[in-house]
């Protein structure tokens, strides 16, 4: 039987098949991933049902406030994006125990099988129909951002990990710890309150 | 003078070209793996604001997209420079948005429903008022879960 040598299959043509299919792709597509700020929003309260006022203590809530020009309120004196991170910190940690700032709380930790103090802090944010979005996610990402940190401290502190580097498990037992309550609170019209 | 001897009729060597394909079928590989694919048109312009502590979308395939800026350049001319609504295709009012929660959801098994998304991508110039409108909305149909679009800024 003579040794039947089968012919070298044509593969020039490949390349052109593959541009092709490159050249599709790099139309139709995107580049990037999405990425931004997750929020949770509260479900719309029944409407024969009477709004029922949440009792929280007067002390555990922090008002922060956006107006129409864009300037920032914490609680009642001005404040400037910059500084803001620093005051929902110590409003959330409230280390020298002061009787203005939110209590803390013992509460069992799911998972730990320990006690821990947690804070009983709500940030309530509000603003006026006139902000502009940019303004807002500025302020929504340094809440963000204080909450973060604040977990990053009790991660290292409970684990000696940054919380990102925990397994979920342990990012909820933190996020028990540090929960993150932004409260964003019923539109009011503005028309009225503006004088 | 053997040294200038094969000058002149030296010729080049063809060029391998087989590898070729394997280089662009990696370059396909890349842009396939990374992209995903555009499926409305945008009618508004929208700069996304950014932020530095924004996290990635986790399921792309259960978030629908809600647009809101104003008209592209082209569009000005037929509908003004007011800030829009974008669902789908068309600009539309915030008491479509029901219909476009619903038919989203109807799109999504029944198992995912539960985990949709609404991503909002406003431009950054938009004011409160028409994302205040589109939240209370959302509330009203109950799609909880949002996400505001932002990029994500190092610091």
């Amino acid at each position: 039987m003579g040794k039947r040598s089968t012919p070298g299959l044509n593969t020039s043509s490949t390349a052109d098949i593959a541009f092709l299919l490159l050249c599709y792709f790099l139309m139709t597509s995107t580049m990037g991933s999405h990425t931004g700020l997750s929020r949770r929003l509260p479900p719309m309260p029944d409407e024969n049902q009477k709004a029922q006022e949440q009792k929280v203590n007067r002390r555990n809530i922090i008002l922060v406030r956006i107006n129409s020009q864009d300037a920032l309120f914490a609680g009642t004196e001005p404040i400037d994006v910059s500084q803001l991170k620093d005051k929902i910190k110590i409003f959330l940690t409230n280390p020298t125990n002061l009787p203005n700032l939110p209590e803390k709380k013992m509460e069992d930790i799911k998972g730990l099988g320990e006690k821990r103090l947690v804070s009983q802090g709500v940030i309530s944010l509000q603003n006026d129909r006139g902000t502009s979005y940019q303004a807002y996610i500025a302020v929504q990402n340094e809440l963000v951002k204080a909450v973060n940190e604040l977990r990053d401290e009790a991660a290292m502190a409970e684990f000696g990990r940054t919380f990102f580097a925990l397994n979920e498990d342990q990012q909820d037992i933190i996020k028990a710890m540090v929960p993150q309550q932004i409260s964003e609170a019923e539109p009011k019209d503005v028309t009225k309150k503006r004088r | 003078m053997s040294m200038f001897k094969k000058e002149g009729k030296k010729e080049v060597p063809a060029m391998e070209t087989s590898s070729i394909s394997d280089i662009v079928f990696m370059f396909l590989f890349f842009f396939m793996v990374t992209t995903q694919l555009r499926s409305t048109e945008n009618k508004v312009q929208v700069r996304i604001p950014s932020a530095s502590e924004a996290v990635k979308l986790e399921r792309k395939d259960l978030s629908s997209y809600i647009n809101v800026g104003t008209p592209i350049r082209s569009l000005q001319a037929q509908y003004g420079n007011e800030t829009r609504i974008q669902l789908n295709d068309s600009f539309r009012t915030t008491k479509d948005i029901r219909d476009f929660v619903a038919a989203e959801r109807e799109s999504m098994s029944e198992a995912d429903r539960a985990f949709m998304t609404v991503c909002i991508k406003a431009d950054q110039n938009t004011r409160m008022g028409i994302i205040t409108d589109i939240k209370q909305e959302l509330r009203r149909c109950s799609a909880l879960k949002i996400m505001y679009s932002a990029t994500r800024t190092q610091d």
